[in-house]
């Protein structure tokens, strides 16, 4: 009795968090302009999407900021971690908390304060701005994550790779990085995460210029949303459930 | 210089660059801010000032303040109360799908939270499904106002938020040992008491940690009531966006961005000092 309560309980949960998605992609087959009533089945928004090319460049844009940020904070969040892990140097405290600052600041100051430093440098708001923000707020994310695995590590690997002749890159290369690459790929996939769902940050320190796509929806829920957004949505929506169970089948098969 | 001082000065010197540049040098700039004046051609003026602070020290600000702490706290408080079951559920679910139940939680984030906000409008405007279910199953007879209300505003942030909240919550009730309520049983309490006195304190890192999750953010998110609000729902965030990008007075902006990140501070000294202060004493008094 008390599990059924607890399993109809989580079923509403689950229905909370999906429903205004579900709505959102069943009006996206609207045939009206008005999302106020059901007009009948109809494929128009999603013609109107492949033609809308201000929304596929936003949408585009977004993803794009995603990938490459994702990719750069992995890189520096990994050497980060390692550099925090393997050496002793002057600043550690400071960068210590530096990663401490970013990860706790809430989004609105970082991005208030990344604005002031973009004016300060001349920047004009755009592309780079915002891919310098938005790997500015995963790197920490990245180094936590393999930060963590780091932590249980044997000393003795790192010294048995060095008395067999390793240097200090092919150490890390050879030994540490496949060690550590299911943190890695987690952290990827988290700043990837992070990037997409952004809208704070993102919106102080991008211009008209380099437009994503939550700020191109922002500036029209004002003047009202175009159904179009919906098809897109219901796109993004059923892509990314396509990946996540995809990556599912092929992880289950590996093993 | 050689390879492996050239990789080992690559890690250290790279990294602390790039979070020199662009984590502390922005920190410093608006703790810098704060204390400047403002002015109109050129952001801020190089003149000392305490402005900024006396601006925000009007009760105009404290109020929006004071408004903002409460929705966060009552938007925190339902994530737990919403939360706790749930994440009990899930932790407890007997099934090998069990990542894939919290993947489910996961994979919303995937779309834009903005989006997210967004879609709940066709939840809760008028004519919307809440609305015409109710009235269809004759619970109402008048379709509730809820769209561009606090109560809108409310439910925004629950929505975006819950998910931080159940996330740790899950993780410290996965990692609960059954053997401290089943010595909890043998001594006698019941299930209530069990969960009172073992269950809720081991799980209190999870607890602060979701709050603090939920907590913080809720102050910043100026896009919830933009977007479902009315003109009057303002949290600290939209009177920091508005200082910089309408009124365009950088040092009060500056200054209540300054207080922000000390209520930020504060919250985390009290986090850490009560995660290391009472969870292990309590966790050794039950033997682990």
């Amino acid at each position: 009795m008390l599990r059924r309560i607890r399993l109809a309980y989580m079923g509403l949960i689950y229905l909370f968090l999906y429903l205004p998605i579900v709505v959102l992609i069943v009006f996206s087959f609207n045939d009206s302009k008005y999302a106020t009533g059901w007009k009948g089945f109809s494929l128009r928004w999603y013609g109107d999407l492949l033609t809308d090319a201000q929304l596929l460049d936003a949408a585009l844009n977004s993803l794009t900021v995603a990938a490459l940020s994702a990719t750069i904070a992995t890189i520096l969040g990994t050497l980060a971690a390692w550099a925090l892990h393997r050496y002793d140097f002057k600043a550690k405290k400071l960068f210590q908390s530096a990663l401490i600052i970013v990860i706790m600041s809430p989004d609105i100051v970082m991005g208030v304060s990344l604005l002031m430093l973009f004016v300060a440098l001349h920047m004009d708001p755009g592309f780079v701005t915002l891919l310098l923000a938005h790997i500015t707020f995963c790197l920490p994310f990245v180094a936590v994550t393999v930060a963590s695995r780091l932590a249980g590590f044997d000393r003795h690997v790192v010294e048995a790779a060095q008395d067999l002749g390793a240097d200090e890159y092919a150490t890390f290369r050879w030994v540490i990085l496949p060690m550590v690459m299911p943190a890695v790929l987690a952290g990827w996939l988290l700043s990837f995460t992070l990037s997409l769902d952004d809208v704070i940050i993102s919106f102080f320190v991008t211009g008209p210029g380099f437009e994503i796509l939550p700020l191109r929806i922002y500036s029209m829920v004002k003047l009202g949303v175009k159904p179009v957004v919906n098809a897109l949505c219901a796109v993004m929506v059923t892509a990314t459930v396509l990946v996540v169970f995809a990556s599912q089948i092929l992880l289950r098969e590996k093993k | 210089m050689s390879r492996p001082n050239l990789f080992k000065s690559l890690a250290i010197g790279g990294t602390t660059a790039w979070l020199a540049l662009f984590a502390l040098l922005p920190f410093l700039l608006i703790v810098g801010v704060s204390v400047l004046t403002r002015d109109p051609a050129s952001f801020v003026a190089p003149d000392l000032s305490l402005e900024g602070y006396r601006s925000i020290a009007d009760p105009g600000f404290l109020q929006i303040f004071l408004d903002s702490l409460w929705w966060a706290a009552v938007t925190a408080a339902a994530c737990l109360v919403l939360g706790y079951p749930f994440a009990y559920g899930l932790a407890k679910l007997r099934t090998r799908r069990k990542n894939l139940f919290l993947l489910l939680i996961i994979i919303p984030f995937w779309t834009n939270s903005l989006i997210r906000t967004y879609a709940l409008i066709f939840i809760i405007k008028s004519q919307g499904l809440l609305n015409t279910s109710l009235l269809l199953l004759g619970l109402i007879s008048e379709p509730l106002e809820i769209l561009y209300t606090d109560t809108a505003v409310l439910v925004g942030l629950i929505y975006t938020l819950l998910p931080f909240m159940i996330l740790p919550l899950y993780s410290s009730i996965e990692k609960l040992d059954p053997c401290h309520l089943e010595a909890a049983k043998d001594l006698g309490a019941g299930r209530l008491r069990a969960f009172w006195e073992v269950t809720l304190p081991l799980t209190w890192p999870g607890i602060l940690a979701g709050t603090m999750l939920t907590f913080l953010p809720a102050l910043g998110m100026f896009y919830v009531p933009d977007v479902l609000g009315g003109a009057k729902s303002l949290l600290i965030g939209n009177f920091i966006k508005n200082q910089f990008l309408t009124a365009r007075d950088w040092p009060t902006g500056s200054a209540a961005s300054v207080v922000l990140t000390l209520i930020m501070a504060l919250l985390l000294a009290f986090y850490s000092g009560s995660t290391k202060g009472t969870t292990p004493r309590q966790a050794e008094d039950l033997g682990a």
